[in-house]
């Protein structure tokens, strides 16, 4: 003992040596937070430079380029016989209309070829959008009218962002010019992308379609979702035995939860599809295969709200002569409530940004209509985005960001909506 | 018990009872120290000496500042945001407060034993060399081995865990793990040894070992106890303080503080009418 | 089959249900309560039940087997002639039968067989439909003569109600297992008939992977090769550099937030990586395709690099950006959790915070961050999107990762989308390839779930 007891460092030369390293090691200390502090700006950078790549590409998309004509209502060609019936003037060659009205305004336009061109300044929805008008109000046959038509996506690409990579020739590039200096062009809200379905024109593209498409998987997922997640997550947490089966369904949630998005759209094939045939594209189907997906954050986020309820209020109602089930619903659940609608808006946020499940479902083909109703043939709005991004036309491009846009405004108004309600019923015990 | 009988701090005489400053051999002095937390004061105007090689115990009922105190010796309260200490406080004459004092080195010169105890995850060894690798005290591995040899046995730890220097600190018994945690604050040899409550979690049969090894300690140690027994503070120390409120009552000789307390406040305590 | 009007019918169903049950019992014991055992409601609870469940049931049980119950039907009365095709023949001969009743355009012309085959089944049909209306209604009517008939004022509605109500709850937290075996069976299935046609050994081991089958016999590679090892290692470079991204940034910033920051700081920035995590992953396979694609490229270009459009690194970089959040949260979890003590213990030893961070804190939470890290590679490996957008098609065996590359889900998607029989190998191969995938991120997430329990539990 007394040997070792010597063998003890001097504190002299131990303050020594601390002295000497500990400029070194405060210096590796800062340099260590340094890289955590990069780290974190890092991701920071990352998120912005998402976000405002997406918003700077998408935000144009809300404008719409549109050209001024002067159109000759000829009675002639819209309705010779007079009736005004809908049935006529339904099917009345307003495209014709246009192009006359083209030709008046570049009279020098003479080959074939060149008045092809010309016409394709205008979006071939033009022809819709002036019959829309007349059927408004018949009265205007046989007067001139002067109407801001849709553009064409080139066009429209064009007078938005300049001549770089523009698809126009330059033959066009000068009757653009001239309209320009006549100002006949300008730029408007863009009401199409709201109100229209998908398209294979850009111009005439939009996003009503999927959004219904959306709507119907989400209202889907949410009332099967919710009552069987809660359902299930208030058995497991208040009435389950601690037994093998109890403890098989939870390593079964845990790892549902964990199972790739892509395996529940193959289960969505295979059983709701193939095995039960229910219709392929519909939303039922998607919110069905959602419904599975998302079940497990529900369970999961339901429990945690179930536990934080302190036993203290569950024992006040055994105490008072309460049944279990009756201190379950009436006492525990209610205040358990606001947690679980929480987690639900977070699993119905993470259905509403899902694609790869639905892509396995057929949800992904071309429809232009608007769904109206689960057993339609729809797609949803982040399938939408995927369609549009494989478009090759630069225009398809602004379209999928302001989709994007879209979606994204949707998902923070959930998100913000789980926050408010947290910490609206947010109860310290 | 009423309440008559529990007189009240504030009525007390400002000036703490006993001998709170002593003449020669100081290995710590504090002056007028206040610790703020936020807005909320948790010491007052505490003046204290503390001498070298004496064991010097703090006692006094649950929240009365004894812990914050003994955290402002080694600064460890500057983990926490919100808590600001003034007055002075020296050690060996130098100002531990001061913006130059290096809050590495005072810890490496003021050791630091824990409530609970706390080994790394690590091997028995590595657990007993943490101190002198973070410091680079040594690069030879036989240096390396002979403080942590030397110091598991002057923890009284060595006989018991020489044979499995590689297994898990945390695989220890309770009171091997405290004296583990001593032979690694030891390591690196400091001037003065914190304890907070250090046998507050042992059985009574490790807590004796504790209290052996302590009063060992002493002959090339300073230490600081804080306690919640009275018995224990007794049994080790060679003075006593005893803080009521986070005010420092009474400090003086031990067995005076037992035998014949200055304080209304300390009988009251020791006799325990309150605790 | 209107999916609302059913649903409406039956809430309406209930609450009469309800009602009617609870004036009942009242009107038993001449509207004094406290002659009945329990509480009124929950005699009309009980009627409720009675009368809408086993109802509903029957309804979905219904929905599910008349077709092909109507369909085998139908094929039994079929002349021999067309009973004795094949089975894929017999059932494209249905299909075009049921089309036709259906009103859909048929494939084949209907001669006068098929046209009374589908008479036959719209009659069938419509005998179904009545059928089931009228059991159905049977159903709820005996239902609700069956539960008024036991009320009496002694009757236990209360323990009978919450009976029932606790087998619906046990029903509900049954769907999780039911999951999994619908996941297991229906991959599994068409797994095995793949397995008939290509051998499990070539499709393990074969360093090969062209699935396009030959419309003509004397195409060139009429066979198609489904070896999987070009996509294991496709996934795996994907994975390994979205690893690369996201475990030095995520772990990082999560001992940042944790150790150094103030809480101010903390407040806002966890949140904001969070975001992170919420955007859908299309959003994420735009960015890659659209943005970090095209600077990749024009990047390697400017100094004389070849990359690809369609470049691993491009889906590998953007999938770490996603995994970000995923490997931070879990690692601030697992950081916090280890006690303030350790942190303490070594503080009093003189060490600095990077100190107790590499020395300490990562140490002992080591367990708890591979665990992390785990659940993140099982993410990287099932994400979906990303790489559909941002990788390529082709297989190619190739650790490049400037060069495109296919993964496991890439092809899920290529051979399911779009037309499809559903017996070519073709598809069968996407359930193949499912069940990889399944099994490969289950083997994972169990891994990792059992690592992080082990570790919560040393700390608790």
């Amino acid at each position: 003992m007394s040997k070792l007891q010597k063998a003890a460092i001097k504190r002299r030369d131990i303050r020594e040596a601390v002295e000497q390293s500990l400029r070194a090691r405060k210096r590796r200390s800062w340099r260590f937070r340094l890289v955590g502090l990069v780290a974190v700006l890092t991701g920071l950078l990352l998120l912005a430079i998402m976000f405002t790549s997406i918003a700077s590409k998408g935000y144009s998309a809300f404008e719409r380029t549109e050209v001024l004509l002067d159109i000759d209502l000829e009675e002639a060609v819209i309705d010779p016989e007079k009736t005004r019936s809908e049935e006529v003037l339904m099917r009345a060659d307003y495209t014709g209309l246009i192009k006359t009205s083209l030709r008046k305004l570049f009279p020098q336009v003479k080959k074939r070829k060149q008045k092809r061109a010309l016409y394709r300044l205008v979006s071939t929805g033009a022809g819709d959008q002036l019959r829309d008008r007349v059927l408004q109000d018949p009265s205007i046959i046989g007067s001139r009218v002067s109407v801001w038509l849709i553009a064409d996506d080139d066009l429209d690409q064009y007078y938005k962002h300049g001549d770089s990579q523009s698809r126009l020739k330059d033959y066009q590039l000068q009757w653009v010019a001239q309209l320009n200096a006549d100002q006949r062009l300008r730029t408007a809200f863009n009401s199409t992308f709201f109100t229209a379905g998908d398209s294979r024109e850009p111009e005439l593209a939009g996003i009503r379609g999927a959004l219904t498409g959306s709507f119907f998987v989400i209202l889907i997922t949410l009332g099967l979702s919710l009552p069987l997640g809660v359902s299930a997550a208030i058995y497991l947490e208040e009435f389950a035995p601690r037994n093998r089966w109890t403890d098989l369904i939870e390593v079964n949630i845990n790892n549902l939860a964990a199972v790739p998005s892509i395996v529940f759209g193959l289960l969505g094939l295979a059983v709701f599809i193939n095995f039960m045939g229910l219709p392929r594209s519909a939303p039922l189907v998607g919110g069905l295969v959602l419904t599975l997906m998302t079940l497990p954050t529900i369970i999961i986020a339901s429990r945690a709200a179930l536990k934080s309820v302190p036993p203290s209020i569950r024992e006040a109602a055994l105490g008072m002569g309460a049944s279990k089930t009756q201190m379950v619903f009436q006492h525990v659940l209610p205040l358990a409530m606001p947690g679980m609608l929480t987690g639900t808006i977070i699993g119905m946020a993470q259905a509403l940004g899902e694609t790869a499940p639905l892509l396995m479902i057929g949800m992904v083909a071309f429809i232009a209509d608007v769904p109206t109703g689960p057993l339609d043939s729809a797609t949803v709005l982040p399938v939408q985005i995927y369609l549009w991004a494989d478009s090759p036309e630069r225009a398809f491009m602004e379209r999928t960001s302001a989709a994007i846009l879209v979606l994204l405004a949707f998902l923070v108004l959930m998100n913000l909506l789980a926050i408010w309600l947290r910490r609206k019923f947010e109860r310290r015990w | 018990m009423t309440e008559a009988t529990i007189p009240d701090a504030s009525e007390r005489d400002e000036q703490t009872v006993g001998k709170p400053q002593l003449e020669k051999k100081v290995s710590m002095s504090c002056r007028n120290v206040d610790v703020f937390y936020g807005e909320k004061q948790a010491i007052f105007d505490v003046s204290l000496d503390i001498g070298k090689h004496e064991v010097l115990a703090m006692i006094g009922p649950s929240g009365c500042g004894k812990s914050t105190f003994l955290r402002c010796l080694n600064r460890m309260n500057d983990t926490i945001d919100i808590c600001r200490v003034l007055g002075s406080l020296r050690l060996d004459d130098e100002d531990i407060y001061d913006p130059k004092m290096d809050v590495e080195l005072l810890r490496a010169r003021v050791g630091m034993v824990f409530q609970k105890p706390n080994p790394f995850p690590k091997s028995i060894y590595e657990n007993v060399a943490y101190g002198a690798r973070i410091h680079g005290l040594t690069r030879d591995k036989t240096e390396l081995d002979e403080i942590v040899e030397n110091s598991l046995a002057r923890a009284g730890l060595w006989e018991e865990v020489k044979d499995r220097l590689d297994d898990v600190g945390t695989g220890l018994s309770g009171g091997q793990q405290q004296r583990l945690c001593i032979a690694r604050a030891i390591a690196i040899n400091p001037e003065v040894i914190l304890m907070d409550e250090p046998c507050s979690a042992l059985d009574p049969i490790a807590t004796a070992t504790v209290e052996e090894l302590i009063d060992e300690l002493r002959q090339r140690y300073t230490i600081v106890i804080v306690t919640h027994s009275m018995q224990q503070a007794a049994r080790v120390s060679q003075r006593t303080a005893y803080f009521h409120m986070g005010k420092l009552i009474e400090v003086d000789k031990t067995d005076r503080i037992f035998t014949n307390p200055g304080h209304e406040l300390t009988e009251a305590y020791i006799t325990g009418r309150f605790g | 089959m209107n999916l609302f009007v059913y649903f409406i019918v039956f809430v309406l169903l209930s609450i009469g249900a309800y009602w009617y049950g609870r004036r009942y019992s009242l009107g038993l014991v001449s509207r004094d309560r406290r002659r009945l055992h329990s509480l009124p409601q929950y005699y009309g609870y009980y009627v409720a039940l009675w009368s809408v469940v086993p109802a509903f049931l029957m309804l979905l049980l219904w929905l599910f087997l008349d077709q092909d119950l109507i369909v085998h039907l139908v094929s039994a009365g079929l002349p021999e002639s067309i009973k004795s095709l094949s089975p894929d023949e017999l059932g494209l001969y249905l299909n075009d039968v049921v089309n036709l009743a259906k009103g859909n355009i048929t494939s084949s012309e209907g001669d006068a067989i098929m046209q009374q085959a589908a008479a036959h089944y719209r009659h069938l049909l419509q005998i179904s439909h009545m059928a089931l209306g009228i059991a159905v209604t049977g159903s709820v009517v005996a239902g609700a003569a069956f539960s008024l008939h036991r009320i009496r004022p002694d009757f236990r509605s209360r323990p009978r109600v919450e009976r029932m109500v606790k087998w619906l709850l046990v029903l509900s937290s049954s769907i999780a297992i039911l999951t999994t075996v619908g996941i297991v069976l229906s991959v599994l299935f068409e797994a095995i008939r793949f397995f008939k046609i290509i051998p499990l050994t070539d499709f393990l081991f074969g360093l090969q992977w062209s699935p396009q089958m030959a419309i003509r016999e004397d195409q060139v590679g009429a066979s198609g090769a489904f070896g999987v090892v070009p996509l294991f290692a496709g996934t795996l470079l994907i994975a390994l550099i979205a690893m690369l991204v996201a475990v030095p940034v995520g772990l990082m910033s999560a001992i940042y937030l944790v150790e150094f920051s103030g809480s101010r700081m903390r407040a806002w920035a966890k949140p904001l990586l969070e975001i992170l995590a919420g955007i859908p992953t299309v959003v994420y396979g735009f960015f890659a395709a659209l943005v970090v694609a095209p600077v990749l490229r024009s990047a390697g270009e400017s100094v004389g690099l070849q990359v690809s459009s369609e470049s691993a690194l491009a889906a590998g970089l953007v999938m770490g950006i996603m995994i970000i959040p995923f490997v931070s949260s879990l690692s601030d979890d697992v950081i916090n959790a280890v006690p303030q003590a350790m942190r303490d213990g070594s503080y009093a030893l003189g060490a600095t915070r990077a100190e107790t961070i590499y020395r300490v804190i990562v140490p002992a939470a080591l367990p708890g961050i591979v665990g992390g890290v785990l659940l993140a590679v099982s993410r990287a490996i099932g994400e979906t999107m990303i790489v559909v957008m941002a990788a390529g098609l082709t297989a190619n065996l190739t650790v490049n990762p400037l060069d495109s590359v296919t993964t496991i889900t890439v092809q899920i998607v290529t051979l399911l989308v779009g037309d499809q029989e559903f017996d070519s190998p073709k598809t069968l191969a996407a359930f193949a390839l499912g069940l990889v995938l399944f099994i490969a991120t289950l083997l994972l997430n169990v891994l990792a779930l059992h690592v992080v329990r082990k570790y919560r539990e040393e700390y608790e």
